[in-house]
């Protein structure tokens, strides 16, 4: 019993990773940590989207089940449940049952090297990026075979579609991240690194989040690479495969109870997957904004705050909105429960102003604050723009960002072997 | 120099395993009537691959191994699959029962492997390219490009050189007029 407790607390001191530091239990622990702080997100993203989309059309989206529709979530997940399977007769059985599987599997897997802070990832890998985009490009195995799978025209459609899209904006987005794993070889060591803590590091030792790294290249490269993330998460305006005016629900038209909500569940996380790629290789993942310009104790302190002021600010939000509610006696149970969740915040707000709390948890905090930031603009995507046609759609791949990001990664190579040349003579001749 | 820092985890245990994965995705990729089982049945052979490179240190090339065969090439071997007519490739006889060849390339294949089985650590150097997991691209990087221990850059030119031309015939011949 001693000796477990002591492997418990062997990991807590220590500066790395449970998966680098070889500790199971740990690594245990942060696995369903991320699983289950990755199916919470899945839950509010799902809510989140109909809301705001629903604002952004002037409407109030789903406002009956539970106060402002924050139960329709789990509403809508007991439903997919009890949903009748539904397999088309003429179904490939095997191929359509591993469809949802291979992609869900993808979709989670990729989870494994995302730093959430330099000791809060499950494991520290030194292909790290290479690992993440290598299995995330096997969520389209899934798409292809689950359209195959279904002996349908539309799911056909769609997965011809995915297919060739995902390979396309793959190329783009390669290159885009060739271009940061560049940046990284021009710290001090000299030597660049794919692993996602090394990436960050690098940041950090430069003094420079990549966006602003060789000012426009960085920001060019990271363009494309939002751009391209788009694409790969089959999302507006890139929803070719899923089309609906067009292959009423392309690949998973067939697809239908615990089967699609495992797709619905996949291209969420898929989302949230590429968008932490984005945010560890652009901005700084972990890093709070402004490192440089306001340092110092005072504003240590003054960042370590956010993280409670966020939650404060949130249960705030529900405290104003339980004095909002109808006063109609129907709603007494809602408005109980809406201020119940608002001490919830408030109370896991207040936890984290706790000084131990506060330093653990900083860093984890701006990394899910940048990655949500890219989830908002997803939806903002899918509310502003329309769909591209198919043949915009590759032109815009091989035509525009392919080309442009090979010059970003050319000029970023160019960049690096002239920047300390180039330092040398302007403190020369200044 | 021991690559090995942790002591690695039941290796001959995930060895047998994907091992096993390996041989019977093999077996099924020959055997299914069906292309596009074929083509699922070789992608996890490739993914099985790519495990066996992590277990001999080589992360860089698993990583490479699924970027490119698992998540690329198979996509495209699906999306040319799913091209073609499945009933009446189903209907076409599979095996060209040429057994006297076939009975000769087996035996001739066994024969390699029971002789590296018997005598296989005489044939190969002692763990010369093992690079420690941590540094395990760089290594590769040096390998290829460093000026003093490059030596495989003109190798590795050659074979991008004949992708190239490669790639150029593919496109000469699919399209009708450049």
């Amino acid at each position: 019993m001693g000796e477990i407790v002591q492997y418990i607390q062997s990991y807590l001191g220590s500066d790395k990773t449970p998966g680098a530091a070889g500790n199971l239990f740990w690594e245990f622990v942060y696995i369903v940590a991320v699983f289950l702080g990755l199916s919470v997100a899945v839950i509010a993203m799902n809510w989140l989207e109909r809301k705001i989309l629903a604002h952004m059309q002037v409407r109030l989206g789903p406002m009956r089940v539970g106060p402002h529709g924050l139960l329709q979530p789990i509403a809508d997940a007991l439903k997919l449940l009890l949903k009748e399977d539904i397999m088309p007769a003429e179904a490939d059985p095997f191929v359509f049952w591993m469809a949802p599987l291979i992609v869900v599997l993808a979709a989670f897997t990729v989870f494994v090297v995302v730093p959430f802070g330099p000791t809060h990832a499950i494991t520290d890998m030194n292909i790290g990026i290479l690992f993440m985009l290598g299995v995330s490009s096997l969520s389209v195995l899934g798409i292809v075979t689950a359209g195959w799978a279904s002996n349908s025209h539309y799911p056909m459609m769609g997965a011809l579609r995915s297919s060739a899209q995902m390979i396309s904006y793959e190329v783009a987005m390669g290159l885009a991240v060739v271009s940061v794993i560049l940046m990284t070889s021009l710290n001090d060591t000299g030597i660049g690194t794919l692993s996602m803590i090394g990436i960050v590091r690098a940041q950090q030792a430069q003094g420079v989040w990549f966006v602003f790294k060789f000012f426009p290249l960085g920001l060019v490269g990271f363009f494309i690479f939002a751009v391209a993330m788009v694409a790969e998460t089959n999302r507006a305006p890139f929803d070719l495969p899923e089309a609906e005016s067009e292959l009423t629900a392309g690949f998973h038209t067939e697809y239908s109870g615990f089967r699609w909500s495992l797709f619905f569940l996949a291209e969420y996380s898929a989302m949230i997957a590429v968008s932490s790629i984005a945010v560890t290789l652009w901005l700084g993942g972990w890093l709070r904004p402004f490192p440089n310009l306001l340092n110092g104790p005072t504003w240590d302190l003054v960042f370590s705050l956010f993280p409670g002021v966020t939650f404060l600010f949130f249960a705030a939000i529900c405290f104003y909105n339980t004095a909002r509610m109808p006063k109609h006696p129907l709603f007494k149970i809602q408005t109980m429960g809406l201020a119940g969740f608002g001490v919830v915040l408030g109370l896991i707000g207040l936890a984290l102003f706790i000084p131990p709390v506060r330093d653990r948890v900083g860093d984890i905090f701006w990394f899910c604050a940048k990655v949500a930031a890219f989830m908002y603009l997803y939806i903002w995507y899918r509310g502003t723009f329309p769909r591209y046609r198919f043949d915009q759609l590759m032109k815009v791949g091989w035509k525009v960002l392919l080309p442009i990001s090979l010059a970003v990664l050319v000029l970023t190579a160019i960049a690096g072997f002239v920047e300390a040349p180039f330092k040398e003579w302007l403190s020369q001749v200044l | 120099m021991n690559p090995v820092a942790n002591p690695p985890v039941a290796t001959p245990f995930f060895f047998y395993g994907l091992a096993a994965i390996m041989i019977i995705g093999g077996v099924l990729v020959i055997t299914r009537k069906n292309a596009v089982h074929s083509a699922l049945a070789l992608i996890s052979t490739l993914l099985a691959q790519a495990g066996l490179y992590l277990m001999l240190y080589a992360p860089f090339v698993a990583g490479v191994q699924i970027i490119l065969y698992a998540g690329g090439i198979m996509v495209l071997f699906l999306f040319v699959i799913m091209l073609i007519n499945i009933d009446r490739s189903m209907k076409e006889r599979q095996f060209n029962k040429q057994w006297l060849i076939g009975i000769v390339a087996a035996a001739m294949l066994g024969g390699l492997f029971i002789s590296v089985y018997t005598k296989g650590k005489s044939l190969f150097p002692d763990g010369r390219l093992t690079f420690v997991e941590s540094g395990n691209t760089q290594g590769i990087a040096g390998l290829l490009y460093d000026p003093h221990t490059g030596m495989y850059m003109f190798a590795f030119e050659i074979a991008s050189l004949l992708l190239l031309v490669a790639i150029i015939g593919a496109v000469v011949m699919a399209k009708k007029r450049i």
